[in-house]
């Protein structure tokens, strides 16, 4: 008896481990073997010749030239950090407002899920460049009543750029925001209805109930939103960053090595801001990632 | 008599005030009217460039000069469009697009249901370090591997066709795909298992009880995951720009071209009228027949996107 249970355990193991061996396949192939060889090339100089790749080894050059040569590198990453810091906030608080506005009992509530879902679907790179330089990013409302002459007015402007940027493509910043809204939704139809009920009857206003229950419900969904915006942001292909990885891929000069190098860089990057993220909003027993089990 | 009276106004009062303002404070109708006027204003903003594009995209060229016509054109031009569909050469870029998108979408929705399945329902040795690498693998940025699958494809002589996506796709690694896997783990959880069991009893295999059992009943969550998967697909440029190069190409990599392949179907002229020149309203009927797909797509499907976000949660958990 005992034996064949221990068999029919094994059974269920070896069947899991069919189940995800496409994956392992897959990882092995197309994450962990590049990963490994564009780290490689990083310390390289590479020469695409007619018979195939050349490396020649150069120690941490590649690095050395990102650090203390290039121009762009830096400052690149830099404005970009800069622009996120203020659009990452905007987006979840964005995220959460919305979210708590169709968790409201409203009408049509699949219609204006479906409206704040829409830019998930087209927003793609091309469709964003397109339309942004058409002037479709911005409305015109936000130029009229002279927001942005305001800001740039009164503050100085180190913090007025990245805030300006931020009103002239608010559009933008918010069509980030779809994948964000439903993840928060989705937080907020877990939470109990008898425990506002409760709260109401011991005299709470809404405006406790968010603070004392709403918010801490949510709050591991803060971390995955965050996770979440932090990858959108830094991996789509609007960003600067990624342009000017590419464009180093192929200028002669830098080629496949240094690109290389740039990308492991920029990987770190994402990296230690997504840790210090964990560190700082998932310290709860309850932390952010879902658990594994 | 006078006490009754005031006693009856403060009653009207409270009534009108409890509707006014609600019991709870969220079911009154001035909270509600708060809420929609929110949502509708929040909503045109979001909306705002797609009606844009679509007022744009009408307009004729005296109508995009004319600055009293700001959102309704004077008469429907579809000339633009006319124009555009020649440009994007549309019926060749929406084949390709769907030959290249389609196959990698459909291999996507299948393997990574299979790797989901597998984290979801059993248990084996290493499972939990397997599944946090798993996840881990969504915030590697596609620039760490692409060079070197770059190099691969190529060295395979696979550029050019579709199968630089199809592969990884097919082994559950293509765009996004850790995310693919944790959206089926989180709905396959959210199904009770006595339905498999009894399978099980039954005698059915684990491998076949997940393909006649467990997947008909998925069908919101494989619906969703083909959606995102077939949208996301469509939508990349970065990789499919190299990996395509001059052999295949797709509507967003068109529409990218756009200024350039426009200016060789449509030769810049003297002419006064302008009538050959680039504008703002081709392009933009460009841009709206590029995404209509999508769009048409999007309006059918969204009803079982809702479903599974309320069965599931899109993170679960």
């Amino acid at each position: 008896m005992k034996a064949r249970m221990f068999m029919q355990r094994h059974r269920k193991a070896i069947a899991g481990y069919m189940f995800i061996l496409p994956w392992l396949l897959g990882f092995m192939a197309f994450t962990a073997y590049p990963m490994l060889y564009s780290l490689y090339m990083s310390f390289c100089k590479v020469y695409v010749t007619t018979t195939g790749i050349v490396t020649q080894w150069i120690g941490w050059s590649n690095y050395g030239y990102a650090f203390f040569t290039d121009p762009q590198f830096l400052q690149t990453v830099a404005g970009f950090l800069e622009s996120s810091i203020l659009e990452i906030p905007v987006i979840i608080v964005f995220s959460l407002f919305v979210a708590l506005l169709i968790n409201q009992p409203i009408r049509l509530k699949g219609f204006f899920r479906a409206v704040f879902f829409l830019p998930v679907v087209i927003s793609s790179g091309e469709v964003i460049n397109q339309l942004f330089s058409q002037g479709a990013g911005t409305i015109p409302l936000v130029q009229q009543y002279g927001i942005v002459s305001f800001v740039q007015a009164n503050l100085n402007p180190a913090l007025s750029t990245p805030i300006v940027a931020v009103i002239q493509q608010l559009v933008l910043v918010l069509w980030y925001s779809g994948v964000q809204i439903l993840i928060f939704l989705a937080g907020l139809q877990k939470v109990n209805s008898q425990t506002y009920e409760a709260a109401s009857i011991d005299g709470a206003s809404p405006w406790q109930s968010f603070w004392k229950i709403t918010l801490p419900e949510v709050k591991p969904f803060i971390l995955v939103n965050l996770i979440y915006t932090i990858v959108n942001l830094f991996t789509n292909s609007l960003n600067t960053v990624v342009i000017l990885i590419k464009q180093d891929m192929f200028d002669v000069t830098t080629g496949y090595g240094y690109a290389s190098a740039l990308s492991w860089l920029y990987f770190v990057v994402i990296f230690v801001i997504l840790m210090l993220m964990v560190l700082l909003f998932g310290r709860n027993e309850e932390y952010g990632m879902r658990r594994a089990r | 008599m006078r006490q009754t009276a005031t006693d009856m106004l403060w009653k009207v009062g409270a009534k009108g005030r409890r509707v006014l303002l609600g019991r709870q404070g969220n079911d009154g109708l001035l909270f509600r009217a708060v809420v929609y006027a929110l949502l509708i204003s929040i909503g045109f903003v979001y909306l705002y460039p797609m009606l844009y594009m679509l007022s744009q995209s009408m307009k004729s060229l005296s109508d995009l000069l004319n600055p009293g016509v700001i959102w309704i054109p004077t008469s429907i031009d579809l000339k633009n469009f006319i124009m555009s569909w020649q440009v994007l050469h549309y019926p060749t870029a929406l084949l390709e697009s769907l030959y290249v998108s389609l196959p990698p979408a459909i291999a996507q929705a299948i393997s990574t249901a299979l790797v989901g399945y597998g984290f979801a329902r059993f248990e084996f040795p290493g499972k939990r370090a397997l599944f946090i690498l798993m996840l881990f693998t969504f915030i590697i940025p596609v620039q760490v591997v692409f060079i070197p699958l770059f190099v691969m494809f190529n060295n395979y002589s696979l550029l050019g066709t579709p199968l630089p996506f199809l592969l990884p796709s097919l082994f559950a690694s293509g765009l996004k795909s850790s995310l693919f896997i944790l959206i089926y783990a989180q709905f396959f959880r959210s199904i009770p298992d006595s339905l498999e069991e009894a399978a099980q009893i039954d005698g059915a295999g684990y491998l076949k009880t997940f393909v006649r059992i467990v997947f008909p009943i998925s069908v919101p969550a494989i619906v969703v995951v083909l959606l995102f998967s077939f949208v996301w697909q469509w939508n990349e440029t970065y990789m499919s720009s190299l990996y395509f190069g001059n052999t295949l190409t797709t509507l967003p990599l068109q529409l990218q071209a756009f200024a350039n392949s426009f200016a060789l179907l449509y030769p810049a002229t003297q002419s006064v009228s302008g009538a050959n020149n680039l504008n703002e309203a081709i392009q933009m009927a460009g841009t709206l027949l590029t995404i209509l797909p999508l769009l048409i797509l999007y309006f059918v499907a969204q009803r079982w996107f809702v479903e599974v976000v309320d069965r599931a949660g899109i993170t679960g958990e």
